[in-house]
């Protein structure tokens, strides 16, 4: 298998001219360019362009529907409520797990990292499918509920924002984790002890040397998440679908069943361009943040 | 105790709650599948008395799982294999800098990592068709290795980031060839990043619903596709059984990459 990652003569030892070297460098870049090329940047492009056109030529009738109908501007509110909620639960849960997981040793470490491993690793649909599953009216968490005596009837859970929030935190929660974790596990723990020897209490300490610290982490982690989940398909899909709409929603239907593709070309450079300013907004932040 | 060394203590109480309370809730799924892959009846009635094996039996007889299994593993091997070596070769370039605009080409390389995957499989069912491209493995084939690439490059070129490529040199002066220095030093040291590389591209093809969709006709349809076409239709627990054993299959290639390279390095290339 890792026969594969042998790099040819990629870096000779002999020390060739810089030119040769240059060369031989744009000639292994080269088949993966191509690819980014043909498959993305240029399926992107006539995206772009199938958007901004109808049976008479140019329009912007398809933006206009989306942007000026309070139906779809729901549609898109949907999607970012779905993402903003996802993301801010998930930093509630993700930040302090992260330091717990960083401070394990031995298995426990291995355990913990495990289970995020193992769903990261375990198919979406099928985790949505089991949210169902639990969440049913006769459903183990109402029949657990109900069996601790905290509510006395089974409640409504699947097909509502609750389920819909459940799922979508579960799924897309190890994203949050792991890049925190990467920061927490690599930072000196001397750092808060100095803290504490110049005086700072634990919560200065905290809050001033901690968190600006693991800040590049937290950045990271909120992009992925936020991408992530305002784009998701299959946790509205099985978890709440139709009283739902979100964008994603909106193109798959566009395509698959009014058969709008323009429309639905639309709705994805919309949801694309959400994609691209999360990204953006965190990579600027990242940077900011890394230099103070 | 003191208030700021009680205050220490809360905190460490609150991020092991919040690290053992997120374990369980994310293991919370995959439990109650595995647990209603042995439910004695079709609807998982959780706790059930009687665990049975017969959803398991059944799976063989499904209309059309073998076929989406098969396509879905071949898409996920192949689109993997190219990915790692175009990938691969493009982080090297990178990695050693002398690409004009190699910071740029790294971040380019990424970036299809960020697309939501539904805005993808569209642009491509637009191309797919302009260009006149009518067979769907092969669509499907190119679309995944759009989707397995950015995971290559994003790991590969973490991983390089941390080799000194002078070792290879230091090798040849003690007498290695070239081949032998990239095989005795590069290999080794690339070895867990390509493993990780390998690991994540190929699930997360395997598991590719948003751009899969768009891409697949009547007969060629992956897994997960026919999967959620399943639930969609008449869930009963032979989707929970089929889950289980291609989550014992995950478990089995999780612990051999534990082995050889470490989840907690993982963690580390992953990201």
């Amino acid at each position: 298998m890792s026969d594969r990652a042998l790099p040819a003569p990629a870096t000779p030892a002999m020390k060739p001219a810089p030119d040769r070297e240059r060369r031989l460098a744009l000639l292994i870049a080269a088949p993966a360019v191509l690819v980014l090329v043909g498959l993305f940047a240029l399926p992107l492009v006539k995206l772009l362009a199938a958007s901004l056109t109808d049976a008479t030529g140019l329009t912007l009738t398809h933006y206009a529907k989306l942007l000026g109908t309070s139906y779809y501007l729901g549609v898109i509110w949907n999607s970012l409520r779905l993402a903003l909620v996802t993301t801010l639960i998930a930093l509630a849960i993700g930040y302090p797990a992260a330091f717990a997981i960083a401070r394990a040793r031995g298995w426990v470490r291995s355990a913990l990292l495990a289970s995020l491993f193992l769903p990261l690793a375990a198919s979406v649909i099928v985790k949505a499918f089991a949210w169902t599953i639990l969440l049913r009216s006769d459903g183990l968490v109402n029949t657990v509920l109900v069996g601790i005596g905290i509510i006395d009837e089974p409640i409504r859970m699947i097909f509502t924002e609750t389920a819909l929030f459940v799922g979508s935190v579960n799924i897309f929660l190890p994203f949050m984790i792991l890049p925190i974790y990467t920061v927490v596990a690599q930072f000196d723990g001397r750092l808060t002890e100095a803290a504490a020897t110049l005086g700072a209490g634990p919560l200065e300490a905290f809050v001033k040397v901690v968190v600006p610290l693991t800040l590049p982490g937290v950045i990271a982690g909120v992009a992925l998440v936020f991408s992530l989940s305002v784009s998701a398909y299959v946790v509205p899909t099985l978890l709440i679908g139709e009283r739902y709409p979100t964008l994603s929603t909106t193109i798959a239907k566009a395509y698959l069943l009014a058969r709008q593709p323009e429309f639905g070309a639309a709705a994805g450079v919309v949801l694309l361009a959400i994609a691209i300013a999360v990204v953006a907004l965190s990579t600027r932040l990242g940077r900011t943040g890394g230099k103070a | 105790m003191t208030g700021p060394a009680l205050t220490a203590r809360l905190g460490i109480l609150l991020a092991w709650s919040a690290a053992l309370g997120a374990a369980a809730f994310l293991l919370a799924p995959l439990v109650v599948i595995a647990a209603a892959s042995f439910s004695p009846t079709p609807v998982f009635d959780l706790p059930f008395d009687g665990a049975s094996l017969r959803w398991y039996a059944r799976i063989g007889r499904l209309d059309g799982f073998w076929p989406a299994l098969s396509l879905s593993l071949q898409v996920a091997a192949v689109s993997t294999g190219i990915a790692l070596v175009l990938g691969t070769l493009a982080a090297i370039a990178i990695a050693r800098g002398r690409l004009p605009f190699s910071g740029t080409l790294g971040t380019v390389l990424v970036s299809p990592l960020m697309m939501p995957g539904l805005v993808l499989g569209i642009a491509l069912l637009q191309y797919f068709r302009a260009i006149g491209l009518d067979l769907p493995l092969a669509a499907l084939l190119l679309a995944h290795l759009i989707i397995t690439l950015p995971y290559v490059a994003r790991t590969m070129i973490a991983g390089l980031s941390r080799f000194d490529f002078t070792l290879i040199e230091a090798a040849r002066t003690l007498g290695c060839t070239f081949p032998g220095a990239v095989v005795k030093v590069m290999v080794p040291a690339l070895a867990p990043a390509f493993l990780t590389a390998g690991l994540f591209s190929f699930l997360a093809s395997f598991d590719n619903y948003p751009v899969s969709i768009f891409l697949t006709d009547v007969r060629t349809k992956t897994l997960p596709i026919k999967m959620l076409q399943y639930i969609e239709e008449a869930p009963d627990p032979t989707l929970a059984a089929l889950s289980t054993l291609i989550l014992i299959a995950t478990v089995i290639l999780l612990i051999a990459s534990d082995r050889l390279v470490g989840l907690h390095r993982m963690a580390g290339t992953g990201q």
